[in-house]
């Protein structure tokens, strides 16, 4: 199995490799340059110029991505233009806020959905399994922006149980339980907006898992060895129903550092999401093309982390 | 009818799936019994009704869509009558269930040890060592060399054969008084269907179980059955014991299974069919013989308005009138009406 590991490790590296010659390339065609927003009416033209022949921009493209790769091998990134920091630091802040509001949000998606999927599975077509996926259709039809309003109109301005924006409060000692409750409380309203409409596709993959699974021979070799239903239930059914859960377990824990585009924006959470999207609309490339690299490389490494988790649950699936 | 050697009496049973609003008898009307120590096979085509009884005698049907009437007697206990906790007591404990799939039939995720011990946990006082100590014992007595591997594996590592074994492991695990097994070699290649068949025999002959074996393979009726029973349509058309069966069947349907089977010495080079096809549930004919569509060249007036078995040797049992006047197509014979 380690071996296994060790492979698909040193296979990411020439799909890194390809990626980030195409996000090179690609943030080269972007129109203007970092230097274009420093440009006022009283800045000399000549120092710009002397600014950009100074950072490499007339260099060949093969010399500047040559500068780019090795440096970001070593963890360089560059600098932020817009927030003046080394993009390292600043992905690792902002990763870090995204990182617990995701591990909340699908703390709480894990939470409503199993027992909802589990419960419309079990009693297939009753009033319950109606109702359960009537929710769950509302709640995928309903935009994430929609609901993120309402709740911080409610929750937040009217009746005040929430904080609106930030991580936690000014004037709170680091350290603290006092600070700890503070950050949370910050997370809770977010969260709750996220793992309310989140929760639909695991409801409904995890009902038809269910209704699958209960008509299979084994489920009848369980009941004609004469053990309660309940057991039958626990044992046998929902094992093999959360197995396809099990798939996306990996891609979910690296998706934890995505964040939500709408939910941080609407939320003023300073998470990833939201750093994306800002840094799009700055251009602050040594920003973007990080946080492409980024995503890009938690995507084969949910996948690896996937295919491990299989192999742990499922005994049919072994990686050697 | 002597009830006082019967392991299992069944009475007037009948069997409804509902399809859209209404019920529809897949097993209609049977009464069977089953002594100990005796092998009882049901015998059909595709679609009979051969499982739906089975799956009756031990309330494994979907009870949302499903009717069950008549009754089942087992220990002076109505079986029909049962809820579900009173039917768990009996299930794996006095009755044992082998099922046609092998490959299917095991739970994927679970070590064969913990699914043999299963039914154990929940019918015995054993503690965890002796439930372990059983199923090596039980391993060993369907003939699987090294126990102890096996019971640490799981389904997907063992062979259809072995995991026959293990699925008769299962069913045996409690000593059962009954033995249900439904098409048990039907999914297995020849040379297994004959090594399982042996073990079952075996079986039978250490525990003096009950079994009832359905199966659509006259070749295992013959090596295993003492008493046969043929389905037709739902229906029990024929009832003999297997001598009388394979020397003197009567029943048009028999006799044409019977002919269907491909000889190898005979002339004959045609393979032999009934035409036709079993009907399907939603248009059963429900009035007069239900087999008298596929033997149209009979006179309809051959048959009984309303079918009944009529004993016609001691044990002998034989639906409707037609038999008296059945021939082949094409043969001359048989009375005339």
């Amino acid at each position: 199995m380690w071996k296994t590991i060790v492979r698909r490790v040193l296979l990411m590296i020439p799909q890194l490799f390809i990626l980030s010659l195409f996000i090179f390339i690609l943030a080269k065609q972007m129109p203007g340059d970092p230097f274009t927003g420093l440009i006022t009416p009283e800045t000399d033209p000549s120092r710009i110029e002397e600014l950009r022949i100074k950072a490499g921009f007339y260099d060949p493209w093969y010399v500047q991505y040559y500068h780019w790769i090795t440096n970001a091998f070593q963890g360089d990134f560059g600098r932020s233009y817009t927030y003046k920091i080394a993009v390292s630091t600043l992905i690792g802040e902002r990763g870090l806020n995204t990182f617990w509001l995701s591990l909340l949000s699908a703390i709480f998606v894990y939470l409503i959905a199993i027992p909802l999927g589990v419960l419309a599975g079990r009693y297939q077509e009753s009033f319950l399994d109606k109702s359960i996926t009537l929710y769950s259709f509302i709640s995928y039809a309903i935009p994430t922006f929609v609901l993120s309003l309402i709740f911080v109109y409610i929750f937040g301005y009217r009746l005040m149980w929430f904080p609106t924006s930030g991580t936690v409060d000014v004037g709170l000692e680091s350290g603290t339980m006092e600070y700890y409750w503070n950050k949370i409380h910050h997370l809770l309203l977010p969260a709750i907006t996220y793992a309310i409409l989140g929760t639909t596709a695991i409801i409904q993959y995890l009902r038809s898992e269910i209704i699958d699974a209960k008509t299979q021979d084994y489920v009848k070799t369980a009941r004609s060895k004469g053990i309660p239903m309940r057991k039958v239930y626990t044992r046998h059914i929902f094992r093999n129903s959360l197995l396809p859960i099990a798939a996306f377990l990996g891609f979910t824990i690296t998706g934890l550092l995505g964040g939500s585009i709408f939910i941080e924006t609407i939320f003023g959470f300073p998470g990833m999401g939201q750093l994306f999207i800002n840094s799009i609309m700055s251009r602050d490339y040594s920003v973007i093309t990080a946080l492409v690299m980024l995503y890009g490389f938690l995507t084969l490494l949910g996948s690896l982390l996937s295919d491990i988790i299989m192999s742990i649950v499922d005994p049919r699936i072994r990686i050697d | 009818m002597d009830t006082a050697n019967d392991l299992l009496t069944i009475r007037n049973l009948t069997t409804s799936f509902r399809i859209k609003e209404t019920y529809h008898a897949a097993v209609e009307d049977i009464s069977l019994s089953l002594k100990k120590n005796e092998v009882l096979a049901i015998v059909g085509e595709s679609g009979c009704g051969k499982s739906t009884l089975a799956t009756s005698i031990v309330g494994l049907y979907n009870p949302v869509n499903t009717k069950v009437s008549g009754e089942i007697f087992y220990n002076n206990q109505n079986l029909t009558q049962l809820n579900d906790e009173q039917f768990n007591s009996l299930r794996g404990n006095h009755i044992g269930f082998i099922f046609q799939d092998p490959l299917s039939a095991l739970n994927p995720l679970m070590r064969i040890g913990e699914q043999i011990a299963e039914g154990l946990m929940y019918h015995t006082k054993l503690s965890k060592q002796q439930r372990g100590k059983r199923v090596l014992e039980l391993l060993n007595q369907v003939g699987i060399a090294k126990p102890e591997r096996v019971a640490r594996q799981f389904p997907h590592q063992l062979s259809g054969g072995m995991r026959q074994r293990v699925v008769i492991a299962i069913a045996l695990s409690c000593k059962p008084s009954i033995l249900i097994a439904d098409e048990p070699t039907t999914a297995l290649d020849v040379t297994i269907q004959a090594q399982i068949l042996d073990l079952l025999k075996a079986l039978q002959s250490e525990t003096e179980t009950g079994i009832i074996l359905i199966t659509h393979d006259l070749g295992v009726v013959a090596e295993m059955a003492d008493r046969v029973a043929v389905m037709y349509a739902g229906e029990v058309v024929e009832e003999a014991p297997v001598q009388e069966l394979f020397t003197n069947a009567k029943h048009p349907y028999t006799r044409s299974l019977l002919n269907s089977i491909p000889q190898t010495h005979s002339e004959n080079e045609r393979l032999e069919v009934i035409q036709g096809m079993v009907p399907s549930l939603m248009n059963l004919p429900r009035e007069g013989c239900r087999f008298s569509a596929r033997i149209p060249w009979i006179d309809a007036a051959a048959h009984e308005s309303k079918p009944q078995l009529h004993e016609i040797a001691p044990g002998h049992l034989v639906r409707c009138t037609c038999w008296k006047h059945f021939h082949f197509e094409g043969e001359e014979g048989g009375g005339t009406v």
